[in-house]
């Protein structure tokens, strides 16, 4: 949260630097006594892991692009000498292929940490927005990246995708299609569009990146949420970023580090497709179009409708829809810990989520396994409950649930009542 | 997306009678036998002695019809790899044909109008078998014999799958199944109706080492040599991840009694 600077240079050096560039008082004050809620659990971790992340497939996305030929032609082969002929170039790419995996995986840990405690509610509505911004720019560039290497898969992304823009004609005739041939930059998925591609995958990270700033920013006005979501009272209930949370972070991104290994050096391939090892060929359309796996909710809620427009308003809405929860939640409480029924529906979406990848997963004709269930039907409930949590659960659950009574305050919850706070205390 | 929808429809059409078999039928491919391979888990290195016999059989055979194009020659003397020396490296690259560049006179083809050629080096790629495309539908009845580079990673299934089309023929269709016109029977192929004839019998090879070369031998050598030109790297990837995430595990555990130290007066 906002706080006097404690920062007291130590040297000359430092003092002199303190009147023209406060870089260090900066640094103190945003990392090192930074007020820190003391109960934050372990969910809270995906912030540090997600920056870490970034600046991983910033990293490798930039040597890779050393090697990397985004011409239609080549691109292909130009891959596959990076994992032949460059020295760790197989690491490289599989680091920055998984890594996205990993990216999405950490993302979605800490937007559904925000959703259960409650961490987009006043003061932290702008917090939250930059992070929907965030999610969608990073779905932007997953899936311009997923085409740059021109196999099958990428081209046929790349198609079904940007054909998204084509059902704008049934809003206005033409338009939907003058979008798309201005999106290839020619009449098909070609060269041209692959070269842009490229050129906006590299840009992209770095948009992120800027918007990663102002959502530290936007977090370090009013401080982090914690797990009770009741407001930090004093500074009994902090503990100074550093070490207390440096520690704890280093020590879960390790382990996710760990996960984020298995994949790179024993199962490499798994999340991807076997078809993106097939060089692209517009004659040739593979039986199954599947996205990344990151993106198969989305997917099958676009597949689940039959009329094509309303398809992609669907899909597109799922992600608007994010920006207005911190409005659409009318409840006082912040954390799900202390809202019985909302913690209920939480849980149904996120089962709603893995049931929609799912259903994305599959054949657009396949049935519930074991039954005659068509499962494009069980997208469409999943589609359908996905919205009335948003748009009708929370506002409705907020006004009649009754929550349970809240904590007086963090550190009476963490240390029990009126324990001091630095006798050693046994594990809570 | 029923505009989509109709375009593959139709592609598929298309391409069904240009003869990419998986398009042309929709009997669903048998699961691929289950292979005990030695490059398999975590542990998992290829088998040496099966690279360079499975080598004999890619020449011998499949380099008749499949590309091998993003293979150099200086691969199989690399670690991980076959384990050729770089002097018998060098003999295999050199007993390959490599189109020219142009000569002195800026020729390209001789007198009697053939393409000149040159002996490989280590540098070069397998050369193709075909000149093009075109050429490789011409000379097989109109089936494109794919690139196999990568292609144990561009199938379902990986290694499995490409042994159980190698060894998976000479079974008896099922009562009802017709099979085409030039095509033949194999049941672990999308459509059962396969465009590649048998490519494997006993003893189609010869192998140096005295192994005897049965239909499964042979095709567990060229699954294992095919693997290994898919994914050249994996003995260094596999070591090195070892050493990597015996890393982590102590490094983690440093950090997990840092934290516990560090918070152990805070609850």
């Amino acid at each position: 949260m906002s706080h006097p600077s404690s920062y007291v240079p130590k040297s000359g050096l430092a003092r002199w630097l303190d009147t023209r560039l406060p870089l260090l008082r900066f640094a103190n004050d945003t990392v090192t006594t930074f007020p820190t809620p003391r109960n934050l659990n372990f969910w809270y971790t995906f912030g540090g892991i997600l920056t870490f992340c970034l600046g991983v497939q910033i990293v490798s996305g930039i040597v890779l692009a050393m090697h990397y030929v985004p011409n239609s032609d080549l691109a292909f082969d130009s891959v596959e000498s990076i994992m032949r002929d460059v020295n760790y170039g197989w690491l490289l790419r599989y680091i920055h292929m998984n890594g996205a995996s990993m990216f999405f995986l950490a993302v979605y840990i800490h937007m559904f940490r925000g959703l259960y405690y409650g961490s987009y509610k006043a003061p932290r509505e702008i917090l939250w927005i930059l992070g929907v911004v965030i999610f969608v720019v990073m779905i932007a560039t997953a899936f311009l990246g997923y085409v740059l290497p021109w196999g099958q898969m990428s081209f046929w992304a790349a198609t079904v995708i940007t054909n998204l823009f084509s059902s704008f004609d049934q809003i206005v005739p033409h338009l939907g299609t003058a979008i798309t041939t201005w999106l290839w930059g020619g009449f098909g998925v070609s060269d041209a569009t692959l070269n842009r591609f490229y050129s906006l995958h590299y840009l992209l990270p770095f948009v992120i990146a800027g918007l990663v700033g102002l959502h530290i920013w936007a977090l370090h006005v009013p401080g982090n949420n914690n797990p009770l979501g009741i407001d930090v009272k004093g500074p009994q209930d902090t503990v100074p970023f550093h070490p207390y949370y440096t520690i704890k972070d280093l020590f879960y991104l390790s382990l996710f580090v760990i996960v984020f290994a298995v994949f790179v050096f024993e199962y490499p391939n798994l999340l991807g497709h076997p078809d993106n090892y097939v060089q692209a060929n517009p004659l040739v359309t593979p039986p199954d179009i599947v996205p990344e796996w990151y993106f198969l909710p989305f997917y099958a809620m676009l597949r689940s409708i039959p009329q094509k427009l309303i398809g992609v308003l669907v899909l597109f809405g799922s992600m608007l829809t994010l920006v207005f929860i911190p409005w659409l939640d009318t409840s006082k409480v912040r954390s799900a810990r202390f809202r019985p029924i909302f913690k209920w529906l939480f849980w149904i979406l996120v089962l709603d989520g893995i049931a929609l990848g799912y259903c994305g997963s599959q054949s657009v004709e396949a049935n519930l396994p074991g039954t005659e269930f068509p499962l494009v039907w069980v997208a469409r409930l999943g589609t359908i409950y996905y919205y009335v949590f948003f748009w009708l659960l929370m506002p409705l659950v907020g006004l009649f649930e009754r929550p349970l009574r809240l904590p007086d305050s963090i550190a009476k919850s963490v240390l029990g009542s009126g324990a001091p706070q630095s006798a050693p205390q046994p594990a809570e | 997306m029923a505009g989509t929808f109709r375009l593959r429809l139709a592609l598929a059409a298309l391409v069904g009678m240009t003869g990419v078999a998986w398009a042309q039928s929709t009997e669903p491919a048998l699961p691929p036998k289950s292979v005990a391979w030695s490059f398999q888990g975590p542990f998992g290195r290829y088998d040496v002695a099966s690279l360079q016999r499975g080598f004999q059989v890619y020449k011998e055979v499949c380099s008749a019809c499949h590309s091998l194009n993003l293979v150099s020659f200086h691969a199989l003397a690399e670690p991980g790899g076959p384990g050729f020396t770089d002097a018998q490296m060098k003999a295999i690259a050199a007993s390959y044909k490599i189109p020219a560049d142009p000569n002195d006179k800026g020729d390209l083809f001789d007198a009697s109008g053939t393409r000149l050629t040159r002996p490989g080096t280590p540098a070069d790629h397998f050369p193709a078998p075909f000149a093009n495309e075109q050429a490789a539908r011409a000379a097989n009845n109109g089936a494109l014999p794919p690139d196999q580079s990568v292609l144990v990673k561009a199938r379902e299934g990986g290694s499995n799958y490409l042994y159980s089309i190698c060894s998976g023929y000479g079974q008896k269709p099922a009562a009802g199944f017709k099979v085409m016109s030039g095509k033949y029977y194999n049941p672990y192929f999308t459509g059962w109706n396969i465009s590649m004839p048998p490519p494997i019998t006993d003893n189609s090879v010869t192998y140096a080492d005295g192994t005897k070369a049965t239909v499964d031998q042979e095709c567990h050598d060229i699954t294992t040599f095919l693997s290994w030109a898919a994914e050249p790297t994996m003995d260094e990837r596999k070591h090195l991840g070892f050493e990597v995430i015996l890393f982590l595990l102590l490094f983690s555990g440093l950090c997990f009694l840092s934290y516990r130290r560090i918070w152990r007066n805070m609850h």
